[in-house]
């Protein structure tokens, strides 16, 4: 199952510059260990742990995977990821976001 | 250096206003490569805090589809703080991650004058930039 992984700018480094890219795998956590054979380093900017890392948006489609199954996700031929950093952010005397 | 119409800086400023005590965040877009802020999209604050900011992700997907539709990229990435100064935090630093934008952070903390200053953010470092208004009679 050919799945188009979109790359954001930031993550360019670890394909070569390639705004999109292929996976297979029937999970998007099998796409994602598929992308890491060809594009080392890349999972790691993806994923922490178990699941996908908290300030990345990662999408199926039109929607995002944190209201799907996460890492587990199953993806479909033809169906097409992107992958977004978060952009946040707060005040100096603030920290961390609530989540 | 940001160059940036004065009437995207009073939107900007307005946006920020409004949206006090919590923070405001946007982005201005424009051509690829151009480094000219042309198009306003203020963003909805999925946060809704006085301390912290994050663009709803399914309004980011949208918003970063239509750019590239469009051949744009987020020239600059705005968001106010309402307590402290006009500079980006840890958290800030943190998690910028479009290393061509302008970091514009503005400050409402003082309700009779809002600090505009802009800032590279990269690897981790913070390099503040002069503004310049342009069009201000």
């Amino acid at each position: 199952m050919a799945i188009e992984v979109r790359i954001p700018t930031i993550l360019r480094q670890y394909t070569g510059g390639a705004k999109a890219v292929e996976g297979v795998g029937d999970t998007l956590a099998a796409v994602i260990d598929d992308l890491e054979l060809r594009h080392p380093g890349l999972r790691n900017r993806l994923v922490e742990g178990e699941g996908l890392r908290r300030f990345v948006n990662v999408y199926l489609n039109d929607e995002d995977v944190r209201f799907l199954e996460g890492l587990k996700t199953p993806v479909s031929d033809g169906d097409s990821v992107t992958v977004l950093p978060a952009v946040a952010g707060g005040d100096s005397a603030g920290g961390s976001a609530s989540e | 250096m940001l160059s940036i119409g004065s009437e995207l800086v009073d939107q900007i400023v307005a946006h920020a206003r409004r949206d006090h005590p919590d923070e405001a965040c946007g982005v201005v877009a424009g051509p690829v490569g151009s480094d000219r802020p042309i198009r306003l999209v203020p963003m909805a604050n999925a946060e809704r805090s006085p301390t912290f900011y994050r663009f709803d992700s399914l309004e980011q997907l949208a918003v970063w589809r239509q750019m590239d539709e469009r051949d744009e990229e987020p020239i600059v990435i705005y968001h106010s703080h309402t307590a402290t100064e006009a500079y980006p935090s840890r958290t800030d630093v943190a998690y910028a991650a479009e290393p061509t934008a302008h970091y514009v952070v503005i400050s409402t903390r003082d309700p009779d004058h809002v600090e505009l200053r802009s800032f590279r953010i990269a690897d981790g470092e913070v390099t503040e930039e002069a503004v310049e208004i342009t069009g201000r009679e």
